[in-house]
């Protein structure tokens, strides 16, 4: 079955151990939401999946469709498939949204495959119309001076159109009001669909009023310690997180 | 997105050598003997000895200016150097004359395919000779002369000696009074009261021999409301010995003329690269520098323009790329002297590794003048941590009835931005590139296209190698 399997994943970062013996399959056209107090390791798994160099995977498997991806490059585990929204994205100056697109696209190209440039614009225009974003954004330089929601919509066109296999959102609510908020989930929503497996990190509940999820799963202490439906989410909601770091303390102690 | 075909000229498309002999050959070390033989072999004017001889003494008397530049300057052993290296003093009008061994040369830096495609004329310098100079028929018809400085001096002198060592004169700095003692090569230009040359003229400087000198002179006068842009590219092979590299370029743009001078300096790591260039503007006179500094070891380059004339405009766009091993040590002088002139300078410099980058700029605007205008812009970009860059800008602005505005920045690429360009599948050495091209893209967008094209080429692949 199409995946993206997680298995038994050890991280540090310098020398502390982050993740610890973290699991979780999130098959293909499924949307599955990780949620979880601050400093429990949702962001470390995030960027340890795209590869990140100061996050050190220390032993575990991450299988994207059956492909081992740990030890890759993270450009290497874009082209096989993974898109990380990030939670903060950089700023690129001078680099233009089309021309940062089109740049990821090119390295996507096969030997001797042509990079059709009349063809890409009506796609990015279909996309931006899509997420209702202006036109003249394209123009705008990567992420600079932009409103914590317009550099959210970017990512999300920027996973438009890279069609990756698997994307995972890293805290996408997180800074936007409730408009942005919407707009970013109506962007999500329409990119969901058998072809995609997205992993929803996020704080809140209030994302998953928009995009409603699969699986809901918490994370405590660096792994999953509990599963459900979007019923657990509003359960996270209204009473916290004490009664699942209470339950983890008493399986931990077992 | 663009039309005009590719221009080949790289790093190390120039890291190549040919076996040459050469039939003018002044020895190794600089005394008045050196200089006799050059006069001699040129068959110059007394007056030409008289100057060469002069400047030799300014020369030797010049210590380094060490005081404020680089010891670097102190590795030049002048006692080593070959001053003069030719084949002969008349280029060819055709590239079929070329002798075999310079052709290929040229024809491996793509520079007769440049010519058909886009240019109006070319000179080709082989060290220290043109081996290879044309124009397009029609520019000779309106009057265009475009000659090497020997011949320039020679056949013009009613033209050119007016304005010969007058925009910089021979003691304006060691360097400059080096190249006045043993110049050689490089272009007279001269374009008639109201022709406007639509396409670029260009020079292509090549250094061959191992532990040379070239020494190649520019004067480029625009007659009144003329027009021209001219460019120039370098490069030389990679030895383990230095070379030196000390030009003189002088523009002289009198009233209401517009001159373009474009550079694309891509020499090899092991060039001293020692520069002087001046102009100068008469009334409503446009002169911009355009400069760009990839290769060279150390280069110490900073273009000015004397505003003489009223209304007269400034400008230098700059941009320096220094790797390991290399210091670029560029900038801009600004002389007004004139009321209601304009300069413009902007200057990028990225340093990547050890490389390091120095702006050096000098604003001068006096008391007595009104309405001047000076903006400056010096922005650096630091790609590693052990990469240094300094900003020296010495803006003298007297008086109250002008306006100066000066910014200046530091930025870093930084670990994060390259993951999240790499996390787009960008492989390392592009997401360093793309960094680069965006930091200088918008000053890019200022060059003529061509040059627009060939930067960027150039660019991308000085990243590829600066990958760990």
């Amino acid at each position: 079955m199409s995946k993206l399997e997680i298995k038994g994943l050890n991280v540090s970062i310098n020398e502390t151990q982050i993740l610890k013996d973290f699991s979780l399959s999130v098959p293909k056209g499924e949307v599955h939401a990780i949620m979880g107090p601050n400093g429990t390791g949702k962001s470390t798994l995030a960027k340890s999946l795209a590869g990140h160099e100061d996050y050190e995977i220390t032993s575990g498997e991450v299988l994207l469709d059956g492909e081992q991806i740990v030890g890759m490059e993270p450009d290497e585990i874009s082209r096989s498939g993974l898109f990380l929204a990030f939670q903060y994205p950089s700023e690129i100056p001078g680099v233009s949204i089309a021309n940062f697109i089109r740049a990821a696209l090119t390295a996507r190209l096969e030997e001797g495959e042509k990079f059709s440039a009349p063809a890409f614009y009506k796609e990015l225009y279909e996309k931006m119309d899509l997420l209702k974003i202006d036109r003249s954004f394209t123009s705008r330089s990567v992420n600079e001076g932009f409103s914590g929601g317009e550099k959210k919509r970017c990512e999300i066109l920027q996973m438009a159109m890279l069609k990756p296999e698997y994307a995972v959102l890293d805290e996408t609510d997180s800074g936007l009001d409730i408009d942005a908020l919407k707009i970013v989930a109506d962007g999500v929503n329409k990119m969901r669909g058998p072809d995609l497996g997205i992993l929803l990190i996020t704080h809140y509940q209030r994302l998953l009023n928009y995009i409603v999820p699969d699986k809901v799963h918490v994370m405590f202490d660096g792994r999953i310690v509990k599963s459900g439906g979007p019923e657990l989410a509003e359960k996270l909601e209204s009473e916290g997180y004490d009664w699942v770091k209470e339950e983890s303390a008493a399986t931990a102690s077992v | 997105m663009s039309t005009t075909p590719d221009i080949n000229v790289e790093r190390d498309v120039g890291d190549f050598h040919y076996e040459t002999d050469y039939e003018f050959d002044a020895g190794v070390g600089l005394n008045e003997k050196t200089i006799d033989y050059i006069v001699d072999v040129k068959g110059e004017d007394d007056w030409v000895r008289e100057f060469r001889k002069k400047a030799l003494k300014i020369f030797q008397d010049k210590p380094n200016p060490t005081h404020w530049a680089s010891k670097d300057i102190e590795n030049i052993n002048y006692d080593n150097i070959r001053y003069y290296l030719s084949k002969g003093q008349r280029p060819s009008r055709s590239w079929d004359e070329v002798p075999d061994d310079v052709k290929e040369t040229f024809e491996r830096l793509g520079i007769p395919e440049k010519e058909r495609a886009f240019l109006a004329g070319v000179e080709a310098q082989f060290d220290s000779e043109a081996s290879y100079s044309n124009m397009k028929e029609e520019l000779a018809k309106e009057g265009v002369i475009f000659v090497g400085s020997t011949e320039g001096l020679k056949e013009h002198p009613e033209i050119f000696k007016k304005f010969f060592g007058k925009v910089i004169p021979t003691g304006d700095n060691k360097f400059s009074a080096l190249n006045s003692a043993v110049f050689s090569g490089g272009s007279f230009i001269y374009i008639p009261p109201g022709v406007k040359v639509k396409q670029p003229l260009q020079a292509y400087f090549r250094i061959n021999a191992e532990n040379f000198g070239q020494f190649e002179r520019t004067l480029i006068i625009a007659d009144e409301g003329a027009e021209v842009t001219y460019m120039e590219g370098c490069t030389a092979p990679k030895f383990e010995t230095t070379t030196l590299h000390s030009a003189v370029v002088e523009l002289v743009a009198l009233k209401g003329a517009k001159i373009q001078y474009i550079t694309v300096q891509n020499w090899s790591a092991n060039v001293f690269n020692m520069v002087t260039k001046r102009g100068l503007a008469m009334d409503d006179a446009e002169i911009k520098w355009i400069d760009c500094n990839i290769g060279s070891r150390l280069t110490m380059k900073y273009p000015g323009v004397i505003m003489r004339g009223p209304g007269a405009r400034g400008e230098v766009l700059s941009i320096a790329l220094a790797h390991d091993g290399q210091h670029q040590d560029t900038g801009s002088k600004m002389i007004h002297a004139a009321d209601n002139t304009t300069s413009n300078i902007i200057s990028k410099s990225i340093s990547i590794g050890e490389g390091r980058s120095t702006y050096r700029g000098v604003v001068s605007i006096p008391r007595q003048l009104k309405g001047c205008k000076n903006n400056t812009e010096c922005d650096a970009l630091l790609i590693n941590t052990n990469s240094r860059t300094d900003t020296y800008p010495a803006i003298t602005v007297k008086g109250n009835q002008s306006t100066v505005q000066h910014e200046a920045s530091v930025s870093k690429v930084s670990a994060e931005q390259i993951f999240y360009m790499m996390q787009r599948g960008l492989p390392e050495g592009d997401a360093m590139s793309l960094a680069v091209n965006g930091f200088v893209n918008d000053l890019i967008r200022e060059f003529p296209m061509e040059y627009s094209v060939e930067l960027k080429r150039l660019i991308d692949l000085e990243m590829e190698g600066s990958v760990g």
